[in-house]
């Protein structure tokens, strides 16, 4: 079936739309393959709305007419769209039977699953040519670029047909002396396949961040050789290592029943493990939906308010992940030892918690680069299934299946570093909003699918233009920049007393007028920030030392002058 | 000094109050400070606890390891030491009992501070403030309003200044009749006037009328007021109170106004509670966010639970009622609680400071506490706690009002001057009964202390320290274009005070601070200025032209005198280091200069000269050193694994 048949009425005039913060305005209405285009009807610099249907969540119809005449003249209904970004829209559409087949288009090609008929595949700007570099890194580039695992760390390709983790990459890091068959066994007994791979090695004193999933133990107690000897070669000689478990040891004794578990101080004697209790799936995503709901009902008292807050319990998930990762950090930095994250499949919680970690721990994962290189490795090639966690967001009355919004946790913990340590981030909250919107719906490739081999097999690479790519680009990634960024070598321990979170406003209120003043003040930063710049000269990447002690232009030519007498 | 046993104990353990950490060190105990100053580091820090800050002392049962003391401040610092031997404890215990008693008010710190200024600037210092001049800016007198001399020696109303502002067509017969029928006589007198409308904004108590009394003279004033505004046929009347407090208060032959019997009033209820609901609930909010790893959903929870916030949102809705009736309707509007000095004080002052942007200037909301709060009576001493305390008479009032700025100043960061520092360190002063300003319950009584000619205004003080107060994000064109602020009072805007109610609990502050960097950033701008202003004038000496060079954009009016880089941002600068040197001086006299912590060279707070030393600091200074980056704590939790 082709995209154009789900379109029964292309084009209404004479429709009203209401957003947020606008007054209304008429204007005609567009249903395309891809988007809902509204734009009002003056001619001269006429005012376009362009939404990614993708990007609509949930659509609600209310048809208003005469009981008993459906076709009645001046009837007409109204449709409210739902945006997976939180922001809602009415639109007025003169005509019953228009109204309902817009409603029934947008429906049905908001939810198309089939993955070659996304807008990614036809999205062909101008400026972007394909089959550029795709990408910024890899696990060789990683491997490559960090000395201190050349020793006792090598890549393996035992993956490379993706046939021993299907959601590896095909390339991964893994101790030296541990050879492929020893992988292939250790994978056979990991949920997934998901062996113990490196994730990250601390600059400072070489202790790395291990990942997997659970050990396949089951009810019986099952041992395997290879896995024992793989985290072995891991601390290599060094007396202790850490494993996180995402479960409580309670949920980790459960798992067992259905074969997986956990590893046990027996057959792992140089290994400590500590259970971190970390929710999951379907009751994050519900704490996503009561929080948006409780962050657009206008009506709520004070009191109401924070036991709402509470309930939805999404603040509770950003302090547990926040804290885990200190504790990783603590392991890693403090004690000096190295450590395996896991939950059960891996592919949440546990990269969630590693790469909250690497952003504490390491000054090259915090510039715009390292951190956009620090998604794609540790969310989109270590297999963080996109499509499936993502389909819907908070809005969606579609009965979920997959759907978790863990990404969007990541960007929220994020926020929270960066309100504790504004200087230290080269990027800006815009960054994380738009990853937010990207994750969703995009016009690029780079979320789409759930791992590497789906990418491949789907040509993603070759027929997709690349988001970081394209975020990195002089003019766009300006729009990115923390102006007040710099940089420092330590870590940057965040504060987890819950009276040093907060609610991120810039995202669940951002279609308040909360957002307005902020915004001003936050202009107003960047102006100070800025003029103090252009007096400082043009050397943006010096500026350590230089927002303390750098020399004003003109101050030099008098120095000059004054030499010179 | 007669009540200080032992002035000095050594291996004095400080417990942190979330973490398992501590710091061991010395105590000392001197006629104004308690003194903790740590051993044996290079960064030794030192905490000064002025005795007036101590709210309560109170000794825990003996432990393997010592005597627990533990110490609860008024600024919402709480520390908990391990003295090692019970007889020292026993000793500081009752030394500070009897300390933080002070009979009478010659004991307060204020008559005993001296900060090395001679008579005439201390005269200056508080003529800083001319209450006169601030009526006059107002524009009053006017046609409609006059100064009115009846409560020249106090007699009329003893808890109100001397002048007193009224309709000019209230006599002085209806004036006395009218404050015979209010609360310890405080009649309906002008507090703020808009100049724009003619509209004024009156204070008083309430009315003394029981279930059927009336007053003739008491109806005049009203109606007076009412007459003194042309614009709007009606006044409003709020009463601050919830109603069934004001019903409460019939039977005691108190109450509210009749619609009936006073022409032209438009009679509203606000619903503030009284002092004593305050207390309790302030005292819940401090049990919450001083609990040990607070979880989520306790902190959420508890934070509800308190009140506190719906407390602060019911003064704000007062006084964004009042500031909508003033501006919008033009209407004069006439606020009263039981009293008129804590919730009135609380809404006409919040009222003014949304209606006039002089007031969210540095020197005009001085001259806004000096107004609403010092002079019309708010009774500081009792409800601070200053003196021989009743503990059904402590309340934190001020401090709400305070809070409601704060909660201001998050949704309009351009429109004040002044940062939260500022707040804060007012706040330090008001219990720090250091400088003369907020002691005792009224002027009459100020003027019975002397205060004027025998200690110091915290104006001046505030005022010389003046850029460590600035908000770099004041913008004076904000405040033109949108001279009343409308604030939403959607639940959200109101948030946790965290830097007031937590200010001392360093590990929970951000690490980085845009509002500091912004101020070096403004600041280093400036010195560069200076110094190319300096070798300008050198070039010119020699002769040279300094025409080729490019053109000097002038300097922004917003920017700050230099200030050194490492100082925490609100720490005082110059005067700290002379307060200082002066405490030491006084504080350890002749006996104990020898163990005077001046000689050791690490940064030190001083209690009621700082509002700081809570985590403001830069990250050099947490993560700085190697070993132990400063923030750490095991707040993690690494609980030295459980398997």
């Amino acid at each position: 079936m082709e995209l154009s048949e789900h379109i029964k009425t292309a084009n209404v005039e004479d429709v009203t739309l209401r957003r947020p913060f606008h007054p209304a305005l008429r204007g005609t209405l567009c249903v395309t393959s891809h988007h809902l285009l509204f734009s009002d009807r003056k001619d001269e610099a006429s005012w376009q709305l362009l939404i990614l249907l993708k990007n609509i969540d949930a659509i609600e119809k209310s048809i208003e007419n005469l009981f008993g005449y459906p076709r009645a003249v001046g009837s007409s209904g109204t449709i409210t769209i739902k945006c997976k970004d939180l922001l809602v829209l009415q639109l007025e559409i003169p005509g019953m039977e228009e109204c309902l087949n817009i409603a029934s288009s947008i429906e049905a090609l908001s939810s198309l699953e089939s993955m070659t008929e996304m807008y990614p595949f036809f999205y062909r700007p101008s400026h972007l040519t394909l089959h550029g570099p795709w990408g910024l890194s890899s696990t060789e580039q990683y491997y490559k670029q960090t000395e201190r695992l050349w020793d006792r760390w090598r890549v393996s390709k035992v993956n490379s047909d993706y046939s021993v983790c299907p959601s590896y990459p095909s390339a991964v890091i893994v101790p030296r002396e541990v050879d492929d068959d020893k992988l292939i066994r250790s994978a056979r007994f990991r949920q997934g396949g998901r062996f113990p791979v490196l994730s990250y090695c601390h600059h400072r004193n070489g202790m790395v961040i291990m990942r997997s999933s659970q050990p396949l133990t089951g009810a019986n107690k099952k041992r395997c050789k290879e896995d024992e000897l793989l985290l072995q070669a891991v601390i290599d000689g060094s007396e202790l290592g850490y494993i996180i478990d995402l479960r409580s040891a309670q949920q980790a004794q459960q798992a067992r029943m259905t074969g997986g578990g956990f590893e046990s101080k027996s057959c792992y004697s140089h290994w400590k493990r500590i259970h971190r209790h970390h929710e999951r799936g379907k009751v994050v995503q519900e704490s996503l939906t009561k929080l948006v709901e409780v962050c657009s009902d206008p009506s709520h008292s004070v009191d109401r308010w924070l036991s709402k807050l509470e309930n939805s319990k999404w603040l509770s998930h950003v302090h547990s992940a926040l804290s885990t990762a200190g504790l990783v950090v603590e392991c890693v930095e403090r004690d000096g030892h190295s450590v395996l994250v896991h939950g059960s499949e891996g592919t949440d919680n546990t990269l969630l918690v590693s790469s909250l970690a690497q952003l504490v721990l390491d000054p090259a994962s915090r510039t715009v680069t390292g951190f956009l290189c620090l998604l794609e490795r540790e969310w989109i090639q270590a297999g963080h299934p996109f499509q499936q966690r993502c389909a819907h967001s908070a809005y969606s009355h579609a009965r979920l299946k997959q759907e978790c919004p863990i990404f969007l946790l990541l960007l929220d913990c994020v926020w929270q570093v960066w309100r504790q340590f504004p200087l230290a981030l080269e990027f800006s909250e815009a960054l994380l909003l738009r990853l937010a919107q990207e994750v969703y719906a995009s016009n690029y490739g780079t979320f789409l699918c759930n791992s590497e081999q789906e990418r491949c097999a789907a040509g993603v690479k070759e027929n997709t233009h690349c988001l970081f790519q394209s975020l990195l680009k002089p003019d766009i990634e300006e729009q990115y920049l923390n102006p007040l960024y710099e940089p420092t070598d330590l870590a940057i321990w965040p504060s987890v007393h819950p009276q040093s979170l907060q609610l991120w406003t810039g995202m669940f209120l951002r279609w308040t007028e909360y957002a307005q003043n902020m915004e001003e003040a936050r202009e107003e930063v960047w102006s100070i920030v800025k003029e103090h710049r252009e007096r400082a000269g043009p050397d943006r990447t010096n500026n350590t030392l230089s927002t303390h002690c750098d020399t004003l232009t003109p101050f030099e030519n008098l120095m000059d002058e004054l030499t010179i007498l | 000094m007669e009540h200080i046993r032992t002035p000095k104990v050594e291996q004095v353990k400080l417990l942190d109050r979330f973490s398992n950490k501590s710091v061991t060190g010395t105590l000392h105990l001197t006629a104004t400070h308690l003194i903790f100053v740590e051993s044996n580091s290079t960064s030794a820090q030192e905490i000064w606890i002025l005795h007036h800050h101590i709210a309560s002392v109170e000794k825990l049962s003996l432990t393997t390891s010592g005597c627990p003391l533990l110490i609860q401040c008024r600024n919402f610092r709480l520390v908990h030491f391990v003295i090692p031997r019970e007889r020292d404890c026993h000793d500081i215990y009752s030394s500070l009992l009897r300390l933080l008693r002070p009979v009478s008010y010659d004991e307060l710190y204020a008559f005993s501070y001296n900060p090395k200024q001679n008579d005439q600037e201390r005269e200056e210092g508080w003529q800083l403030i001319d209450l006169a001049a601030e009526f006059e800016r107002m524009g009053v007198p006017c046609d409609q309003w006059q100064l009115t001399d009846v409560n020249r020696e106090y007699k009329v109303c003893k808890t109100y200044p001397r002048d007193l502002y009224v309709p000019i067509t209230a006599s002085k017969p209806i004036i006395v009749g009218s404050s015979k029928f209010r609360s310890k006589g405080r009649f309906p007198v002008l507090t703020y006037f808009y100049q724009e409308k003619k509209a004024a904004v009156c204070r008083c108590s309430q009315p003394l009328s029981g279930f059927s009394a009336r007053c003739l003279e008491d109806e005049h004033m009203l109606q007076a007021i009412s007459k003194a505004n042309h614009n709007s046929r009606y006044i409003y009347v709020m009463d601050t109170r919830p109603k069934l407090n004001a019903l409460a208060n019939r039977a005691a032959g108190k109450g509210y106004e009749n619609e009936d019997n006073y022409s032209n009033i438009r009679f509203q209820f606000v619903g503030i509670e009284n002092i004593h609901v305050m207390r309790g609930s302030l005292q819940k909010l401090l049990e919450v966010v001083g609990t040990r790893s607070l979880s989520m959903t306790d902190y959420l929870v508890g934070l509800e639970n308190s009140g506190w916030l719906r407390h602060i949102k019911a003064i704000m809705d007062a006084a964004i009622f009042l500031a909508k009736a003033v501006t919008v309707e033009g209407a004069s509007v006439l606020v009263h609680c039981s009293d008129g000095w804590d919730r009135t004080a609380q809404v006409c002052a919040l009222g003014s400071l949304l209606m006039d942007p002089y007031y969210r200037t540095i020197k005009g909301f001085m001259v806004l506490i000096e107004k609403d709060w010092i002079s019309f009576g708010h009774k500081f001493a009792d409800r601070c706690d200053q003196l021989d305390p009743d503990p059904k008479e402590v309340s934190p009032i001020f401090t709400q009002f305070l809070e409601c700025v704060w909660q201001l100043t998050e949704q309009f960061p351009q429109a004040f001057e002044f940062s939260e520092w500022f707040l804060i360190q007012i706040h330090e002063h008001v219990h720090s009964c250091q400088f003369g300003n907020f002691l005792g319950n009224s002027q009459r009584q100020r003027e019975d202390l002397q205060l004027k000619e025998r200690t110091y205004s915290l104006w001046a003080h505030l005022l010389s320290e003046k850029q460590n107060y600035l908000n770099p994000l004041f913008s004076p064109s904000v405040a033109e274009s949108h001279p009343v602020l409308e604030p939403s009072t959607q639940a959200y805007h109101f948030k946790f005070w965290r830097n007031m109610y937590n200010q001392y609990d360093r590990s929970m502050h951000p690490r980085q601070s845009i509002l500091k960097h912004v101020l070096t950033l403004q600041e280093s701008k400036r010195e560069l200025e200076g110094t190319v202003q300096a070798l300008k004038t050198k070039l010119q000496k020699f002769g040279v032209s300094t025409s080729p060079l490019k053109p000097q954009t002038p300097p922004r009016e917003r920017s700050l005198p230099p200030r050194p880089q490492s100082l925490i941002l609100g720490a005082p600068l110059l005067s700290r280091k002379e307060v200082q040197q002066e405490e030491d001086k006084e504080v350890f006299g002749e006996e104990a200069r020898e163990d005077a912590p001046a000689s050791t060279g690490g940064e030190r707070t001083v209690e009621g000269s700082s509002a700081t030393e809570n985590g403001y600091g830069e990250l050099m200074g947490s993560f700085g050193s190697k070993n132990e980056p400063g923030v750490v704590t095991l707040e993690f939790g690494v609980a030295r694994m459980t398997c």
